[in-house]
C-alpha cells in the first residue's frame, strides 16, 4: 500500500480552515446512533474523549490505571507552548511552527505542524476556561517562561506539574461526561488487540485486571492515545506501567510505525544510583533558565570530587567548563534537548561525569540565586553587598519557581540543592517515533486513529521542551474530533456493531492463548530479569549514539533474548485474578518485539538527526549531520517477525520553509 | 540493612487476609520503598510463592496511584511524599515494618495492598467540573485576570493527587480534605463561580452517599497528606456548603 498522507492543497495557512470547511459532518441525531472507542485517557486521549462525548458520540473509554487521571501526562512537569506572544517578544504562529520544524530537525510533516501551531493559542484559552491555575503575574495576567531551542517566552506553565494541572483540566471534562452517561469509563482495563472487520477497525479486546475476564468492545472507529515506548529502555521517566502494547497490537494488524528509533533522550534526569533502580526521574528542563551545566576543566579536580576531598561549591570560577555555553554561546544552556544531552555524554565519556560511576554533570543554581537575591535586595532597599541576605532572598525566588523539583531531588538523592550543584545526567524520556497517522490522524487501517505521543507526526526526530502537552491536547481537543467526523459521516446507517462476529472470536481466541502460555510456562526467571536485559541491550546499543556494528548486534541479540524469553519467562498466579506479573509479561512480549524494530529502523537511517546520532554520520565539530536522501519518515508494515518489516517511505517536502543545518552557535 | 516485614496478605475482596510475615536482606538506603518490595517480590516469584500486589505508576510522587499504610502511617514515616518517593535510608538495620492497605469503607481491597478508589471518581463526576465544551472559541485566555494571590491559592489546592491518605489517615475515613480541595480549586476562581451552588451540594451528597465518614477537625489528613493540602480547604467548603444551602 503507497502512503498517502492527504495533506490538503492551498497555502499552508489556509490548509487546515480550508480542510475543516470541506470535510465530511455528522449531524447531531445521527452521533447518537456512534460509538467511539478512545484507549488511554492522557491528555490526548482523556481530551479527545471528553471533546467526542460533547459533540454527541457514545464514548467508551479505557485505561489500565484505577482512575483516568493516573496516565503518565500527569508528570509532565515544565509547561506547554503557544504562540500567543503575550509577552511581545515577536512570537507568532509562523515562528512557532518554525521552531517546531527546526527543532525536529527537518523530520517532521509540514502541514501537520503548521496546523499544531496554529491551534495552539485555544488551548491556552480552552484550559483557563476550564479552571486550570496557570502561573499569574501581579497584575493578574497568565506568565510565561521560556525553555530550549528558542528564543521567545512562550511556554505557560503551573508551577512544575503543568502536565499535572492539564490533565486535570481533561479528567474534568471526561467527568462531565461521564456523569452525563456520555462516556462509559473502564478503569483498570488493558487493551490487549484491536479488532478488525471488513478492513475497518471495530472493536477491541481488553482484560479486565482486577477479575481476568477477557472481553469484547464493539465501535464504529476506535482512537489510541496511549503513549510512547521509552520503556522500552527499562529505564526511563515514564511510569511504570506505560507500554507499547495498544500501538503494537494496532501494527500487528496492519498499522505502520513510524520512525521507531527516534527517541528524546533527555538532558537533566537524576543519575542511576545502583542496580535496584526501577525507573528515573526528570528534572524539568524549566531548571535550565536558571541553572548553569558544568563539569571541571581539569582531571586532577574530577578525581577529587569523586573521591570526595574536594565539593563543587569550593572550585573557582575559571576551573570549571560551562561547556554548552562554551560550545553554543547563542542558546548556552538552552540548546535543544537531544544537543545538550549529547554534550553532557561527551564530556563524561572524555573522563569529566563527577559522580562514582563518572556518568553525571552539575546542574548549578549558584549563579541564579546571587542574581535573584540582589534583585530582590535593591526592590526591597535592603544592603545587596549583603552575602547573606542576597542568598537568602534569591532561594526564596527560586523556591517559588522550582520549590517542588528541588524538594523531589532532595528526597531521591540525599542532598540540598540549594546549597550544593544538583548532579544530572540524561535519561529516555519521550519516542517521537509511533504509530503512523495521516492529516487526519488516521492510521493506515480505516477506522484507526492514533493521537498524543503515541503516533508520530508532529516532532520530527526531536522534540521542543513543552510541546508534548501542545500536541497531546491539540490532538484530542482540537484535530481529532473534526477530522474523526469525516471518517465516521459514512458509518451513520451501520448501525450497532455486532461483538458476535468470526473476527471479534478470532481475536479473543489468540489473546487467550497468549495468556495462557504465559501461564502455563514453566520457567525460571521473572518478567524483570528479560526487561532489564532488554533495556541494557536498547541503552548500551540503541542509545545517545549509535553505529552500525552495534545495531546490527542489537538486532541479533534482542531477537535471542525474545526467543529465551518465551522459553523462560516464569508469571506466578492465574489468569482469571489481579495479576500484575500476568500483565507485564504481556507488555515486554511488544517492547521485544519493538525493540527489533527500533534498531533496524536506526540501522537503515544511515544519517544523524535530532535524537538519533549515528557515530558514522558527524561533522567535524561532532555535531550531528543530516542526509538529504533521508529526508523521509520510515513507516514499517508488519510481515510476522520483525526482521522482515517492510520499510515504506513518506518523503518530506518543505514548501514553507528553507532546509539547512541545524545550528545553535 | 536487614528488615523484616509484616505485610498484608488478601487474596481477593471476599478473603478475610491476614499479616504475613518477610525477613528480608542487603536493602540499601538509595533504594526506593518500592524497590526494595520489587526486590521482595522478584524473590517471591523465583521461589515460586505470589508476589505481594501493591498499586504504583510513576514513582515520582505525582500520579496518586501509590499508597500503602506504613507503620501506621499513610504514606510511612517521612512528611511531603508519596510511598514512592519515599526511601529506605529513613529505616534502620534491624527494624521491622509494618505494611497495610489504605482501610476505609469506602476503599475497599481488591487483593494485598491495592484497594479500589473509584468512590473518588464518582465524587468528581458528581460536580469536579467546570461546564465548557471545547469550541476554540472561548475568550482569551487573558481576558479574565485573576489576582496572583487567588491563582497561587487555586493552584495549592488543585495539587491533590487523589491518593486517599487523608481518608486512609482519618479515624471516621472522611473524604473532606479531598473533597474541599476541588471545591476550593473552583470557588478560588471567578471561572468556578457560576456553578458554585451546584456543585459543593452534589459532591457532598456524592461523598456521603460513598459511606465516608464526618469530619471532626482532628487535622490528621493535613500531616499525613504528601502534598500539604491545607486544612483551610475544609473550611472554605464548609462555608461554601452553608451558603449553598441557604440558597437552597
Amino acid at each position: 500500500m503507497a502512503l498517502d498522507s492527504k495533506i490538503p492543497e492551498g497555502p499552508l495557512k489556509d490548509k487546515w480552515t480550508n480542510h475543516k470547511n470541506n470535510i465530511n459532518l455528522v449531524n447531531p441525531a445521527n452521533k447518537r446512533n456512534i460509538d467511539v472507542i478512545v484507549v488511554g485517557t492522557g491528555l490526548a486521549g482523556g481530551s479527545a474523549a471528553a471533546t467526542l462525548a460533547e459533540l454527541g458520540y457514545n464514548v467508551k473509554a479505557f485505561c489500565f490505571q484505577d482512575s483516568p487521571r493516573r496516565a503518565h501526562s500527569i508528570a509532565a512537569q515544565g509547561g506547554i507552548n503557544a504562540a500567543k506572544n503575550y509577552q511581545g517578544d515577536g512570537d507568532s504562529t509562523y515562528r512557532l511552527f518554525y521552531d517546531t520544524v527546526k527543532g525536529g530537525d527537518y523530520r517532521s510533516r509540514e502541514a501537520n505542524v503548521y496546523r499544531l501551531a496554529e491551534v495552539s493559542a485555544n488551548i491556552i484559552d480552552q484550559c483557563v476556561a476550564q479552571g486550570v491555575p496557570f502561573a499569574r503575574d501581579y497584575g493578574g495576567l497568565l506568565d510565561n517562561r521560556s525553555f530550549g531551542g528558542v528564543l521567545v517566552s512562550r511556554t505557560f506553565y503551573a508551577k512544575g506539574q503543568t502536565g499535572q494541572q492539564l490533565l486535570l483540566g481533561a479528567y474534568s471534562a471526561m467527568n462531565r461526561q461521564i456523569g452525563r452517561g456520555k462516556i462509559k469509563m473502564y478503569n483498570r482495563h488493558e487493551m490487549l488487540d484491536v479488532v478488525i472487520v471488513d478492513g475497518k477497525a471495530r472493536g477491541i479486546i481488553t482484560r479486565n485486571l482486577v477479575n481476568g475476564e477477557i472481553e469484547r468492545h464493539s465501535a464504529h472507529a476506535v482512537v489510541l492515545g496511549t503513549g510512547g515506548y521509552g520503556n522500552v529502555f527499562f529505564l526511563s521517566t515514564n511510569a511504570m506501567g506505560s507500554n507499547v502494547t495498544a500501538g503494537w497490537k494496532a501494527h500487528k494488524k496492519g498499522a505502520y510505525f513510524a520512525n521507531p528509533c527516534y527517541t528524546q533522550i533527555h538532558p537533566t534526569c537524576i543519575p542511576v544510583s545502583g542496580d535496584h533502580q526501577s525507573k528515573l526521574t526528570l528534572m524539568s528542563e524549566s531548571l535550565r533558565n536558571d541553572g548553569r551545566i558544568w563539569v571541571p576543566k581539569h582531571q586532577k579536580d574530577v578525581e577529587a570530587i569523586r573521591n570526595k576531598t574536594l565539593k563543587p561549591t569550593q572550585l573557582s570560577e575559571e576551573d570549571r567548563d560551562y561547556y554548552l555555553e562554551r560550545r553554543y554561546p547563542a542558546f548556552g544552556n538552552l540548546v535543544p534537548r537531544d544537543v545538550a544531552s549529547r554534550a553532557a555524554k561527551e564530556r563524561c565519556d572524555a573522563g569529566f561525569g563527577v559522580n562514582a560511576t563518572g556518568e553525571a554533570v552539575y546542574l548549578d543554581f549558584a549563579s541564579a540565586i546571587e542574581r535573584y537575591g540582589k534583585e530582590q535586595a535593591h526592590i526591597k532597599g535592603l544592603n545587596e553587598n549583603d552575602d547573606a541576605v542576597v542568598k537568602s532572598l534569591g532561594k526564596e525566588v527560586v523556591k517559588a519557581k522550582y520549590g517542588n523539583l528541588f524538594q523531589m531531588y532532595e528526597k531521591i538523592v540525599d542532598e540540598n540543592p540549594y546549597e550544593t550543584p544538583m548532579m544530572i545526567y540524561p535519561a529516555v524520556h519521550y519516542t517521537m517515533g509511533g504509530v503512523w497517522v495521516d492529516y487526519n490522524l488516521q492510521t493506515t487501517v480505516p477506522g484507526l486513529f492514533c493521537i498524543g505521543e503515541a503516533n508520530f507526526s508532529d516532532h520530527g526526530a526531536n522534540r521542543l521542551g513543552a510541546s508534548a502537552l501542545m500536541q497531546g491536547l491539540a490532538d484530542g481537543y482540537f484535530v481529532l474530533p473534526y477530522t474523526i467526523g469525516d471518517y465516521l459521516s459514512d458509518d451513520i446507517r451501520t448501525g450497532p456493531i455486532s461483538t458476535d462476529s468470526p473476527e471479534f472470536e478470532e481475536a479473543e481466541k489468540s489473546v487467550k492463548e497468549t495468556i495462557n502460555h504465559f501461564i502455563t510456562n514453566n520457567g525460571s526467571k521473572p518478567v524483570d530479569y528479560f526487561h532489564k536485559k532488554l533495556g541494557k541491550i536498547m541503552w548500551n546499543k540503541c542509545g545517545m549514539s549509535r553505529n552500525e556494528k552495534e545495531l546490527k548486534e542489537a538486532i541479533s541479540e534482542i531477537a535471542e533474548l525474545r526467543a529465551e524469553f518465551y522459553k523462560e519467562v516464569k508469571v506466578p498466579g492465574g489468569a482469571d485474578e489481579f495479576n500484575e506479573e500476568l500483565a507485564k509479561a504481556g507488555r515486554v512480549a511488544d517492547f521485544l518485539e519493538l525493540g527489533e524494530l527500533f534498531a533496524k529502523d536506526a540501522l537503515q537511517r544511515e544519517e544523524s538527526a535530532g535524537g538519533h546520532f549515528r557515530e558514522e554520520h558527524q561533522t567535524a565539530e561532532g555535531e550531528a549531520k543530516r542526509r538529504k536522501e533521508f529526508q523521509y519518515a520510515s513507516a514499517w508494515e508488519y510481515k510476522g517477525e520483525p526482521k522482515d518489516a517492510v520499510l515504506h517511505k513518506e518523503e518530506l517536502v518543505y514548501e514553507n520553509i528553507k532546509v539547512k543545518e541545524r545550528s545553535y552557535k | 540493612m536487614n528488615l523484616t516485614l509484616k505485610i498484608w496478605r488478601q487474596k481477593n475482596a471476599k478473603d478475610k487476609g491476614q499479616m504475613v510475615t518477610y525477613p528480608i536482606t542487603g536493602i540499601e538506603g538509595d533504594m526506593s520503598f518500592l524497590e526494595m518490595l520489587d526486590i521482595l517480590n522478584n524473590q517471591l516469584i523465583t521461589n515460586g510463592d505470589d508476589p505481594v500486589a501493591f498499586d504504583h505508576d510513576c514513582r515520582e510522587g505525582i500520579c496518586g496511584m501509590c499508597s500503602l499504610y506504613i507503620n501506621g502511617e499513610a504514606h510511612g514515616p517521612d512528611r511531603l511524599v508519596t510511598t514512592c518517593q519515599l526511601h529506605m535510608r529513613k529505616f534502620k538495620d534491624g527494624d521491622t515494618i509494618y505494611i497495610e492497605p489504605f482501610r476505609a469503607k469506602a476503599f475497599p481491597v481488591i487483593k494485598d495492598l491495592v484497594v479500589d478508589r473509584s468512590s473518588f471518581d464518582r465524587i468528581q463526576h458528581s460536580g469536579g467540573f467546570i461546564s465548557v465544551n471545547t469550541s476554540g472559541n472561548t475568550q482569551d485566555a487573558n481576558s479574565i485576570p485573576i489576582s496572583k494571590t487567588a491563582a497561587d491559592e487555586a493552584m495549592d489546592a488543585a495539587t491533590c493527587i487523589g491518593c486517599g491518605a487523608c481518608v486512609a489517615s482519618c479515624k471516621n475515613s472522611s473524604a473532606m480534605l479531598f473533597v474541599s480541595a476541588k471545591v476550593s480549586q473552583y470557588a478560588l476562581l471567578p471561572q468556578g463561580q457560576v456553578e458554585a451552588t451546584d456543585r459543593v451540594l452534589n459532591m457532598v451528597k456524592q461523598m456521603d452517599e460513598e459511606g465516608f465518614g464526618n469530619c471532626t477537625n482532628t487535622g490528621a489528613c493535613e500531616v499525613e497528606c504528601p502534598k500539604g493540602i491545607s486544612l483551610e480547604n475544609i473550611a472554605r467548603m464548609n462555608r461554601e456548603y452553608l451558603s449553598a444551602s441557604l440558597k437552597g
